[in-house]
């Protein structure tokens, strides 16, 4: 069965007041991963094919085709997950 | 001038590709790559020289005991120290700050002390003499910085009193790149009777520093930001002082004799020499050799080169940035008075954003608030990003970065 564990390296919380997380996907799955959240998500605007704004669920989150997503105004880890495991599963 | 183009022959990470893009390094003020000639030094020192330093007699710690001595020697010439005894081994500028705030400042500061500080400092140099404070019950008393982000020296010359017993300023500005006029500081601080810490993490890579002209009682800075490798850094202070300090660390290395007394039932310790009574434990004696070895590289090209090198690339970019949709730069732009650190935003998107963006492009930047959070309050940022040069930086490098400033500002 397919987890977020399966593509995600690591996640982080970013520095500074706007409290965003940053999802990095682990490099030999990226390219699946970004796949799989395009097919998933709305897509609202895109540059030159690598950068996405996208919204799932009433979230909106950026995605970049190096395999990293900036997410923000989650209110927790909780809820990050439960996103990334529908888009990714 | 220098060859950046003939420099970066020496640096071997600088070949490489990140995200099918050729590598652009804008993080230098975060930390800086590592010429071939440090790589090798420290191959080198575990394939040849490996040995625990001093107290013993064979010949691989007589030679690693004289690499180790030889770097301090080196970095004391550097920054124009008067010797070895003036520059203390420590794992980087954080660790050499709180050296000062715990080995002198819990045995001097009292109620009613004051430690004056500004509020464009790295956090490295605002948490320890909080701590400090909250535990000799002393304050930290805040210089204002100007709009531009430069150090308003009024606020800094009213704070001071005979209350004042450290001032503590950072030569470089790790967010603006604004260079202080710290000679004034410290006149300013011995005029009333305090001593004088300056954060060099940031203008010791990047300008000829010279304690004696600067008559600075303490300097901090850290190896990996100068082509060395990370977990070395030095703590300069001045003979007279460091001696009647305190040892920060206690444990072997840093003592001259521990004697048991069978009659108290305690032991008799005495502090080794200079700079060893600061140096507990087995030291980073390859970290060492590594940063001598970046000295010596930084002394090839010349600290003076180094210097036109970043302010040429500054005058070059300030304009290019500027000229990008929705791009903006944070503090002064006078180049007279920053160094190659360039904090910028682009309108809507945060600063992590545009980090990512450039990332994809396989340009490296630092976003966030840089360790510096009252810095950002007072511009009322909630983060930014920052590009950041170094001696292996081109023109070239630019044209791209503002290339692909253009097209973030199409989102």
């Amino acid at each position: 069965m397919v987890t977020v564990d399966d593509y995600v390296a690591r996640t982080e919380g970013t520095c500074g007041k706007e409290q965003d997380v940053i999802v990095i996907f682990k490099f030999d799955k990226k390219d699946e991963a970004v796949k799989r959240i395009l097919a998933k998500a709305t897509l609202k605007k895109s540059i030159a094919g690598i950068v996405f704004e996208l919204t799932f669920n009433n979230f909106s989150f950026r995605l970049y085709g190096s395999g990293k997503a900036i997410f923000r105004d989650l209110k927790n880890k909780e809820e990050l997950n439960a996103l990334l495991s529908e888009l990714l599963t | 001038m220098l060859d950046p183009y003939k420099i970066r022959e020496d640096f071997p990470i600088l070949k490489r590709k990140v995200n099918d893009n050729p590598l652009i390094y804008f993080d230098n003020a975060a930390t800086s790559q590592k010429p071939r000639q440090v790589i090798e030094a420290i191959k080198d020192f575990y394939e040849n020289h490996n040995a625990n330093v001093h107290r013993a007699v064979h010949t691989l710690s007589q030679e690693a005991t004289e690499l180790y001595e030889t770097a301090h020697e080196e970095v004391a010439r550097f920054i124009n120290a008067k010797g070895m005894e003036e520059t203390v081994f420590v794992r980087g500028t954080t660790e050499a700050i709180n050296l000062v705030a715990y080995a002198w400042g819990l045995h001097n500061l009292k109620r009613g002390d004051e430690i004056v500080v500004t509020l464009m400092e790295h956090h490295s140099n605002i948490v320890p003499w909080e701590m400090i404070a909250a535990l000799r019950k002393a304050s930290v008393k805040y210089s204002e910085i100007n709009d531009d982000g430069t150090l308003n020296y009024e606020s800094m010359e009213n704070l001071m009193s005979k209350k004042t017993k450290m001032v503590c300023v950072s030569h470089v500005s790790n967010v603006t790149g604004v260079v202080n006029d710290v000679k004034r500081v410290v006149k300013l601080a011995h005029e009333n009777g305090a001593w004088a810490l300056i954060d060099g993490a940031q203008s010791v890579p990047h300008i000829p520093v010279n304690v004696k002209e600067l008559d600075a009682d303490f300097l901090a800075f850290s190896g990996h930001k100068m082509l060395g490798p990370t977990g070395i850094g030095v703590l300069y202070g001045k003979k007279d002082i460091l001696e009647r300090m305190e040892p920060f660390h206690g444990g072997g290395e840093m003592i001259r004799e521990v004697s048991f007394n069978p009659k108290t039932k305690h032991c008799k310790i005495s502090w080794n020499v200079l700079p060893w009574k600061f140096e507990a434990g087995t030291p980073n004696v390859c970290g060492a050799v590594g940063l001598m070895e970046a000295i010596r590289y930084l002394e090839r090209i010349g600290m003076g080169n180094v210097k036109a090198h970043e302010e040429a690339l500054t005058k070059y970019a300030i304009p290019r940035i500027e000229s990008c949709k929705k791009a903006k730069i944070y503090g002064t732009r006078d180049t007279s008075v920053k160094c190659g650190i360039i904090p910028f935003g682009i309108e809507g998107l945060s600063s992590h954003d545009v980090a990512l963006f450039l990332d994809n492009y396989g340009i490296m930047v630092r976003s966030g608030f840089h360790c510096a959070q009252p810095l950002h309050e007072m511009f009322k940022l909630s983060s930014s990003a920052r590009a950041s040069f170094y001696v292996y930086n081109t023109r070239e490098e630019i044209d791209r970065f503002t290339e692909v400033l253009k097209e973030i500002g199409q989102f």
